[in-house]
Order: C-alpha cells, then sequence, then structure tokens
C-alpha cells in the first residue's frame, strides 16, 4: 500500500497545518486552564469547511477523502487534542451514520447544514450502566401516534452543550436484547431534551462533556435513523469509524509531544551540553519516533480502507489500539524529558499527556479494542 | 469587474540560508510558498469577488512547478489561473518580467491589475511599477486598503508611505501594489482544495504573449547580480537613559570620536 499523499493531499496538508498553526496552537493552553469550548475556533473552522471534508458535494460538503478528514483530525490534535475530538465527533460519530443509514429526506435536512458547520454533531449512547457493554441500553423510546417519545439518560456526550443534532440509541423493543435498539435523530431545543450536568476532566478540557436527559421527548417518527432495531449495528459501525478518528486524533497528541520535546531537548542544557547530546535521549526518542510512525501507517491504512469501501473494523481497532498507547508512552516521557519544567504548565507537554489518556478509554477502551481484534482471530463458528 | 492579480513563488526565505562561500542561497529543502504580498493582493481580489462578484484570473511567471501556487490560488477561490512558463523567460531581471507580464496582461481584458509590494526573495518592489508603465495605466504602489463603490470607474484607495498614510482616488483601469500587512489571507477553503487539481490551467509560452522577444528573459536584464553576501550581525546597542540636552552631547561626542564631524 502506498502512502504517498497525492496532490489534493499535499495541498490540504498546507492548509490544515496552517490552520493549526495559526488559529489553534494558541488558544490550545487557554480553553484547557478555562475548560472552555473553544466556539471561536469552530466557527473559523466552519468558514474553510473543515465540518464537512469528506460529505459529498451534493449534500454540501467539500467532497474530500476520508484520508483528508483523518490529516484534519491529526494536525488539529498536534496542537490541541481537544479541537481534534470536537471534529472527530462531529464528523465521525453524527454525520457519518446520518451519511451512511439517513434517508434521502433526513439527509437533505441535515447533511449541508452539518458540513457547512452552521449546526455541531454529537452521538449519544454511552449510559451510566451501559459503557463497554453498551447492550445495556436503558433509555427508551415508545411509539406515539406520529412521534417517538424518548426516556432516559445519557453520559459522557462529546460536543453536548454545544451540539445542534444528536444521533441517539435508545431500546425500542426490550424483548429483542440488541436487535431492539433503534437509532434516533434529536435536535436540540427538543421539549423534554435538556443537557445536564457538564463533566469536569482530566484533559481535553475545552471539549464540552455532558449529560443528555429525556423526559417524555417527543420526536416526529421520521427521525427514526435507519430500521427499527438497526440502532445496534448503526452504533458499532458508527464506532468502527470513530476509533479512526480518535486514533488520529492520539496519533496527532504524540506527534505533538514529540515536536515540543525535540526541540526542548536541543535547548536544554545539562553538564555542558544540550540533554540531546546525551545517547539515552537519542535512543529513547528514536524508539518513540518509530512507535509513532507505526501508528501513523495503522491510521492512515485504516483510513483509506474505508475510503475505498474495504472492511476496515479490525484495522481501526489496531489503529485506535496502538495510536492511544502510543500517545500514553510519548507524552509521558515528554514530561519526563522536561523535568520540572514539564510538570508545570509552562510547557504544553504536561496539557498532551493529560489530553493522551482519554484515547485509551473512549469510543472504546483499549480493552474493546483486544476484543474486536481477536474476534477477527478467532471467528465464531 | 475583471481583476487580475500577478502572483509569484518564492523560497520561504524565513527558512533560508546563504553559502557563505559562493554567496547564492541555498535552496534544498526549503519550502516554496505564495509570496505574501502578492497573497495580500490575491485577498483584496477575493474580497471585491465576495462583495461585487468579480472574475479573478490569477498569473505567474516561473519555472513548471510554479503550477502550485495557482493552484493555491484556485483553493483560495480565483476562477481562473495562467501560467507563463518558457526558457525565453529564464534569467530574467525585474525589467524582463514586467515586459513578460505585460505582454500578457495586454492580451487579457482587465479593469485591475493588483500585484503584491514586492517579493521576498529580491525585496525590489520594481516589477508592479514597471509593467503599469508599460500598459500605461495609472498606478498606486503600497496600498493598504481599497474601497469600491458598484458602478463606480475609480477606487478609493489607502496608502502607506514612510510618515503616514495617503487617501488617493485612482481611475480604472489601474494597477495597485499591495502589502500582505493589508488583509489577512483567507484560508484555502476544503472545497477548493478538492477540486483544484481538476481545473484548467493555461500554460502560455513566450510566443503567446505580445512582446518584444529581445526584452525577455537574460538577453533583456540590464540588471546584474555583481556579489551576494550576509550581512555580519550588529552587536547590541547600548541604552543610555539621559535628557535630551545630554543626548545630543552624547549623540555629538560619539560621532566626533568615531570622526564622522
Amino acid at each position: 500500500m502506498d502512502f504517498g499523499f497525492n496532490k489534493t493531499e499535499e495541498l490540504f496538508k498546507q492548509m490544515i497545518c496552517e490552520f493549526a498553526t495559526r488559529e489553534v496552537k494558541s488558544l490550545a493552553a487557554e480553553i484547557d486552564e478555562e475548560e472552555r469550548f473553544p466556539e471561536e475556533t469552530v466557527k473559523k473552522m466552519a468558514e474553510t469547511g473543515l465540518m464537512g471534508i469528506s460529505v459529498p458535494v451534493a449534500y454540501g460538503g467539500a467532497g474530500g477523502s476520508h484520508l483528508m478528514y483523518i490529516m484534519a483530525v491529526e494536525e488539529l490534535s498536534r496542537v490541541c487534542g481537544t479541537t481534534g475530538v470536537i471534529l472527530s465527533a462531529h464528523t465521525s460519530l453524527c454525520v457519518e451514520p446520518i451519511l451512511q443509514f439517513g434517508n434521502e429526506t433526513q439527509k437533505m435536512k441535515y447533511l449541508p447544514k452539518l458540513a457547512s458547520g452552521e449546526w455541531l454533531g454529537a452521538f449519544g449512547l454511552t449510559e451510566p450502566n451501559a459503557g463497554t457493554d453498551a447492550a445495556g441500553q436503558q433509555t427508551y423510546a415508545v411509539e406515539n401516534g406520529d412521534s417517538w417519545v424518548l426516556n432516559g439518560t445519557k453520559i459522557f456526550i462529546t460536543n453536548a452543550n454545544y451540539a445542534d443534532v444528536f444521533v441517539v440509541m435508545a431500546m425500542t423493543d426490550k424483548s429483542q436484547g440488541t436487535r431492539g435498539i433503534s437509532a434516533f435523530i434529536v435536535e436540540a431545543g427538543t421539549p423534554g431534551f435538556s443537557i445536564g450536568k457538564k463533566e469536569k476532566k482530566m484533559g481535553i478540557r475545552g471539549s464540552a462533556t455532558a449529560e443528555l436527559i429525556f423526559e417524555n421527548c417527543r420526536i416526529p417518527k421520521e427521525n427514526l435513523l435507519g430500521k427499527p432495531g438497526a440502532g445496534f449495528k448503526i452504533a458499532m459501525i458508527t464506532l468502527d469509524g470513530g476509533r479512526i478518528g480518535i486514533a488520529a486524533q492520539a496519533l496527532g497528541i504524540a506527534q505533538g509531544a514529540m515536536d515540543e520535546t525535540i526541540r526542548y531537548t536541543q535547548e536544554r542544557k545539562q553538564f555542558g551540553k544540550p540533554i540531546s547530546a546525551f545517547q539515552n535521549t537519542q535512543f529513547q526518542m528514536a524508539g518513540l519516533e518509530t512507535k509513532v510512525q507505526a501508528a501513523r501507517l495503522l491510521v492512515y491504512s485504516a483510513s483509506v480502507r474505508k475510503g475505498l469501501g474495504l472492511p476496515y473494523a479490525k484495522d481501526a481497532a489496531m489503529a485506535k489500539l496502538f495510536a492511544s498507547e502510543t500517545a500514553m508512552e510519548v507524552t509521558t516521557k515528554a514530561v519526563q524529558f522536561h523535568g520540572g519544567y514539564g510538570y508545570t504548565r509552562e510547557y504544553p507537554v504536561e496539557r498532551m499527556m493529560r489530553d493522551a489518556k482519554i484515547t485509551e478509554i473512549y469510543e472504546g477502551t483499549s480493552e474493546v479494542q483486544k476484543m474486536v481484534i481477536a474476534a477477527s482471530l478467532y471467528p465464531k463458528k | 469587474m475583471k481583476i487580475i492579480v500577478c502572483i509569484k513563488q518564492v523560497p520561504d526565505t524565513t527558512e533560508i540560508k546563504i553559502d557563505p562561500v559562493t554567496g547564492t542561497l541555498i535552496r534544498e529543502g526549503v519550502p516554496s510558498i505564495m509570496n505574501p504580498d502578492d497573497k495580500g493582493g490575491l485577498e483584496l481580489a477575493l474580497r471585491l469577488k465576495d462583495e461585487f462578484g468579480a472574475h479573478v484570473t490569477v498569473i505567474t511567471m516561473g519555472p513548471p512547478q510554479a503550477e502550485a501556487i495557482l493552484r493555491e490560488a484556485y483553493a483560495m477561490g480565483a476562477d481562473r489561473a495562467i501560467l507563463l512558463t518558457d526558457r525565453k523567460f529564464a534569467g530574467a531581471d525585474t525589467l524582463a518580467t514586467s515586459h513578460a507580464l505585460s505582454g500578457a496582461l495586454r492580451t487579457l481584458e482587465y479593469d485591475l491589475i493588483i500585484a503584491g509590494r514586492q517579493a521576498i526573495d529580491g525585496d525590489t518592489a520594481q516589477v508592479g511599477p514597471q509593467t503599469a508603465e508599460h500598459l500605461d495605466l495609472p498606478q498606486v504602489s503600497y496600498v493598504e486598503e481599497v474601497h469600491y463603490r458598484e458602478g463606480d470607474r475609480f477606487l478609493r484607495v489607502r496608502k502607506q508611505t514612510e510618515e503616514g498614510y495617503q487617501i488617493l482616488e485612482v481611475a480604472l483601469p489601474c494597477m495597485l501594489t499591495v502589502l500582505a500587512s493589508a488583509s489577512k489571507a483567507r484560508y484555502m477553503r476544503v472545497r477548493g482544495i478538492v477540486e483544484a487539481y481538476g481545473r484548467e490551467m493555461e500554460i502560455w509560452t513566450a510566443d503567446k504573449i505580445d512582446v518584444d522577444e529581445s526584452k525577455l528573459g537574460l538577453k533583456g536584464s540590464p540588471t546584474w547580480v555583481n556579489k551576494a553576501f550576509t550581512r555580519g550581525v550588529k552587536p547590541a546597542g547600548t541604552v543610555h537613559e539621559v535628557t535630551p540636552e545630554e543626548a545630543v552631547d552624547l549623540i555629538v561626542g560619539k560621532l566626533k570620536e568615531k570622526f564622522i564631524i
């Protein structure tokens, strides 16, 4: 497989690097410190077309490749993990399922506004008692006349406080188990739908993570996404794609920590020479660089496979497992290389270390990724 | 309104070094970019397009790889792109370049031509004004702002000067040379990027343009670079906190010390 970028991707790389460096990097420390959602950045992303990179032109998007979207998450995360996940959750978890499973009316109604960035997207699956075991959904929806009525609570929902459109899973027929779960499109502001407690997190602190509360929330019947009972499948396929986004976020964070450490180790002098001159530094950095590049190849490979319409679930799981663990290792060592300074907020590596941790947890923990990978080795007979 | 923007591909001089032995630029590994003042000019043109529906053509003279900045201009929103490339243009100084550009511009329709004030590789600020002279156009250089009212046949512009600025009115068609600081250039649009390489790239050679060929390239270039060198780093100055009277004595004393006065 050839990972050389084509000319379009090269041009995109130039644009996204400039955008990340000039518009995103300078805000990263501030939004982390203040736990503030960077609305101004999202607006700028919308102006350039970043909120609809891989959405077809017919639905108001840029008509770009999945790899371009992944490059965007990587580059944004290189300077700010928060900004990376805002784009990833919007695109992978809301735009993608509507594009893949929505009917024409739903696509024409939601995609142009999501792709232009006028609307922000989010996804609701996780519940207090349904995390890794997502099948244990307690949120339920009942048919009533020309509506569905939703009740229940979702937690840890990325973009919650700022999103306009949510793809939400709810049980519609408990007797059917996972085949009794359905997917719905819910708009912010629908009566009976409110946003609950905002989480105070270790990392990605600018990202708005909160509860979704449904209390007799009545949504139009036509907002069912896909067939009744197809929700669990839709959620699992959506998460397969989302994992590539989170893997790209992890990759970007790892690369950002490498960039900072390469610079710092050349500036910092101890025992009369830059610490980059010590073989311990060089050998450790060589090992980390190799892992980052290996992660990059896994992430791009999964993305290219998805773009080509090939099976990619296992590739996405491997990419996320390896990239997130690499991000954790690189950022932890980056703090160590920075010594006492690295432990302070004067340098960005401590933020990167805090941001990296979540990539091993959300959209499937590392353990879930191993379950997915192992399942491909030992298929059910 | 038809606008033509003259742009140039330059080495990113923030990353460039000069070979201390030969005095020439070390170009290996240095990225090529759209000259910042030219990008500012393109941004002004695109703002006129956003507001009044102008048609924006970008033109550059350079080697075939200069196509990259024309694709970038497409991705920013330009409507038409022309690459002037021919061995006959090679070795051109500012005069020969301005002859080539004006030769191409003579064959095109325009109400306004915009060029960057100067390129970061040569810093001459000559090509725009020379081109305007060849085309017998009114020109304003060092432009920071452009104001236009629908239907007018003139522009109101703000020109930077050493002392401050001037507000001038200039009849169309005209040439403006503009500063990068005039307007923060927009980012390429993602959809523009996706479409950029599918769009037409007009390649023009010397025989396509309206110019006397003896004025082109090396043979049309009266300028010769005798020597290039890196200027030594100046030592840090000293700061004296004194009254104006004491300062006069101090400066006069120092100048006498160095036999300048």
